[in-house]
């Protein structure tokens, strides 16, 4: 504990002051004659230094006071018992409960609590077959999944990958990898379809489920999948699990006192990034594949690099870039095209459109105004596209626009789970976009 | 200057038009006065903005590229992905909540505080549900935490990938939360139903689409998990869970479940799809680890790094860094320049709370000779973040999940930094 802040605080409160009134005086004599100034200097010099005097002994008997008022004040505290020096705490507990909430009821229970544990605890009543989940599965599930549950694009291939978990690239699918079968259950039921989420029956996840185990060969087509038969399924990898053994094969090996010097001999580069990433002004990122390799890059000893390699051929200056990019003339079409090339990216993951565009998750959408409603051949549309097409309706932008404001509300049922572009002027950017695609 | 330097900062991250604002900005004399300063400048003359222009603040344009940014291919569908908080411009320790990286299974979602409600039930004496006003009125507490996903640095296990620390390490964000711990709302309940509490388990699911589901032992639900409504003194950004996330301090982003509706006591692990299929760490022999919840001790150099290159020459240089654990405190950090043959320990630039970033500095008298900059944090159990070799040796490359190995850039004389993998 230290006694100097009580100390200081009122001597140099004193210094302050004495030190104010000689800065005054030379102030005020700023810009007067100079042998004026000099005497006036010399006057409160002479005055300042009879203050100081006095001062200086008035000092010494305020030290002498305050010294002794905190030695008073630290026997005092000391004297204490070790009183809380601060005042923070965690939250109080009660040994009762504070009364706060209601008591949730039956059917609200009935409602939210609906997963599933591993040994089929919390399954509904039902049942279901691969016969029946095929069907459904190309209707709800295929158009990320694949009709084979193989997978589309980057989404979860279902099936297969059986015994390629300590490749290079491990295949995990339901078959291969997932220790449970409740949690396929709890996890169709729950949380698919893809933006339908809660939308299937007991009956029909006991036959989704069935479908993705027939795609695995893990039954075969007339096994009955129910709430009797799925909490003691055994999936093919439900040994495959460790609990984590971190601190056994890990933490003890590397707790030790770090190496500081001469760690290694010699420190080469490896490897260099794969990917070069371009961080555009309107957001998001582009990856580009990097050319560079190690080769022509210094080694490290503990004396530093091996040598200075040469500097690289610049890149044309940003800067100029930037001038050439501002001479462009302005074109309000070709700005909201741009505009919509940026929307778009909501709809590129499930849509291609452009040269060569193929069906992905969702119909290619080129030369798409004017186009029929749900008439991209081979691809699956939901019911209501199909009653779309049916009544001959087409795509304008006007339809266009409302449908993506509110797709599920514009198209009751369709499975595109985009949820809808908020802003009028993406509404106005994307149709220029999608337009400028004629053929 | 600054109109200098902001292209080059968008150019490629390897883009080297620093190198001639570098020389530029180096230099302490001046040639000719400075008309920033001899002439009038126009914000010196005429009114600025007026108050309320801007009833919330968002950051000057001149910041506009310090944001959040996805890697699109990583993932199917940005509805079902991530993206990545700017590290590589933010200092201090704590991440603002408009550019803290995003994480959802089915989006974010739109939730008004009156449509909230938050069920307990299971083994609990009287199940119960509470709505956001009963949240308020639970004595609560305020922590700082870093919220790191799983999955961050995981493209590195196959080697040095992405050239940019938001990048190879922005799947983190560290914020004040308020909020009641969660054994005050267990005890509301009452946990005499459980028994013995010792292999109890609470289910914790959320509201969206993808009802997010995790098991969280009864233990660490006892210890320090909060169920929060206010990040850095206001309500949750939709993108985090407004209104209502629950934080569990030093465990996988994946558990802290964002519009928290359910909480169940249990007697075993739900074995939901997110700690079977995912968030477990496959091992070279093609056993899994499961239940590999607590993101062990980690740093990185966040400047210089590729998106942040040296621009002003030798002399005087300021290496800046994070570090957290999940197990605690950071309680050091070394950094080597010449990719891990000789260590100096760092500053800490203050004590880092417990399971909160650690900022770190290491200022040096750059040479302009090339270096290998790494970093290396140790936490309060003596624990020594480990090399990609050291992980790799144990865990193989497919994982996935987990790598706190640490992270190598090579900086060129120009300056220039570029993730690289060393021997």
């Amino acid at each position: 504990m230290s006694k100097s802040p009580n100390i200081l605080l009122p001597a140099l409160g004193v210094t302050g002051i004495v030190l104010g009134g000689a800065y005054g005086t030379m102030t005020r004599g700023y810009k007067a004659d100079e042998a004026e100034i000099a005497r006036a200097q010399a006057q409160a010099a002479q005055a300042q230094l009879v203050e100081q005097r006095a001062m200086a002994s008035d000092l010494k008997t305020q030290i002498a006071m305050v010294q002794d008022t905190a030695k008073a004040k630290i026997a005092e505290l000391e004297a204490r018992p070790a009183a809380s020096a601060s005042l923070t705490a965690p939250a109080p507990e009660r040994e009762g409960a504070f009364g706060l909430g209601r008591e949730a009821l039956v059917e609200e229970l009935a409602a939210w609590d609906v997963d599933v544990l591993p040994d089929g605890r919390g399954l509904p009543i039902g049942t279901g077959n691969a016969l029946d989940g095929e069907e459904l599965f190309a209707d709800r599930c295929a158009a990320c999944h694949g009709d084979f549950a193989e997978g589309v694009d980057n989404w979860p291939v279902l099936a297969g990958g059986f015994n390629t978990l300590a490749d290079e690239d491990p295949v995990k699918t339901v078959g291969s990898y997932w220790p449970h079968l409740s949690t396929v259950y709890d996890y169709v039921y729950r949380s698919m379809p893809f933006g339908e989420a809660g939308t299937l029956s007991p009956d029909e996840t006991y036959a989704i489920v069935a479908y993705i185990l027939y795609s695995n060969d893990l039954i075969d087509d007339e096994f009955e999948l129910s709430n009797k038969t799925l909490g003691s399924f055994e999936m093919p990898n439900k040994d495959g699990f460790v609990i984590d053994d971190r601190p056994e094969a890990e933490y003890a090996a590397w707790s030790a006192e770090p190496c500081m010097s001469n760690c290694k001999d010699e420190v080469t580069v490896t490897m260099r990034s794969v990917f070069l990433v371009n961080t555009p002004e309107d957001g998001g990122s582009e990856s580009v594949i990097n050319d560079a390799t190690p080769e022509g890059l210094p080694s490290f000893t503990a004396a530093g690099a091996s040598f200075i390699p040469e500097a690289e051929a610049q890149p044309k200056a940003a800067e100029e870039v930037a001038a050439v990019a501002a001479e462009e003339p302005v074109n309000e079409a070709a700005e909201l095209i741009a505009a919509g090339d940026k929307v778009f990216k909501k709809c590129k993951a499930c849509h291609a459109v452009g040269a060569g565009a193929k069906n992905k998750s969702g119909p290619q959408l080129n030369a798409l105004m004017g186009r029929k409603m749900g008439s991209i051949e081979g691809f699956k549309y939901s019911k209501v596209f199909k009653a779309a097409a049916e009544e001959g309706r087409t795509w304008d932008a006007t339809s266009l626009s409302e449908f993506l404001a509110k797709p599920k509300a514009y198209m009751k049922g369709t499975k595109m789970s985009f949820s809808g572009l908020k802003k009028d002027s993406d509404l106005e950017a994307i149709s220029a976009y999608l337009a400028s695609f004629s053929e | 200057m600054d109109e200098m330097h902001k292209p080059s900062r968008r150019a490629f991250l390897r883009g080297s038009a620093a190198v001639a604002a570098g020389t530029v900005a180096g230099a302490a004399s001046a040639q000719s006065a400075d008309p920033l300063i001899t002439d009038v400048q126009d914000w010196a003359s005429i009114t600025g903005a007026g108050v309320d222009e801007t009833p919330y603040g968002m950051p000057i344009e001149y910041e506009s590229h310090v944001v959040r940014r996805n890697v699109e291919w990583l993932t199917a569908s940005p509805i079902s992905s991530i993206n990545f908080t700017p590290i590589h411009a933010l200092e201090g320790t704590i991440t603002p909540q408009g550019c803290a990286f995003e994480r959802h299974h089915s989006g974010a979602i739109e939730m008004k505080k009156d449509d909230y409600r938050l069920m307990i039930n299971g083994l609990v004496d009287k199940p119960l549900v509470f709505t956001y006003a009963d949240l308020e009125r639970f004595p609560r507490e305020n922590h700082v935490y870093f919220c790191e996903c799983a999955a961050n640095t995981g493209m590195e296990w196959a080697g040095a990938q992405l050239n940019g620390v938001q990048f190879t390490h922005g799947m983190i964000h560290n914020m004040e939360y308020t909020g009641v711990p969660l054994r005050a709302l267990l005890n509301e309940a009452g946990l005499g139903a459980a028994g013995d509490l010792k292999d109890k388990w609470v289910y914790v699911e959320g509201a969206d689409a993808s009802s997010n589901g995790r098991s969280i032992p009864m233990e660490k639900a006892l210890d320090d998990v909060l169920v929060t409504f206010k990040a850095n003194g206001e309500a949750l950004r939709m993108e985090h869970g407004y209104p209502v996330r629950l934080v569990v301090p030093g465990w996988e982003g994946n558990m802290w479940v964002k519009w928290i509706r359910r909480i169940e006591v249990s007697d075993t692990p739900t074995e939901s799809r997110e700690e079977t299929s995912k968030y477990t760490d496959v091992l070279e022999d093609g056993t899994a680890r499961k239940w590999t919840w607590v993101m062990d001790a980690k740093s990185v150099i966040t400047s210089p790094s590729p998106q942040m290159p040296i621009e002003h020459g030798k002399g005087p240089l300021v290496i800046s860094g994070l570090a957290w654990s999940g197990h605690g405190q950071i309680t050091r950090v070394d950094v080597s320049k010449d990719g891990g043959i000789t260590w100096e320990t760092a500053r800490l630039g203050k004590q880092g709370d417990t399971k909160a970033l650690t900022r770190f500095y290491h200022d040096i008298n750059w040479d302009g000779a090339p270096m290998l900059l790494q970093a290396r944090a140790m936490d309060e159990t003596g624990y020594v973040q480990p090399t990609k070799e050291q992980l790799r040796d144990v865990r193989g490359e497919n994982s996935v999940y987990h790598n706190n190995c640490i992270q190598t850039w090579y900086v060129n004389a120009e300056g220039i930094a570029e993730n690289v993998e060393v021997s």
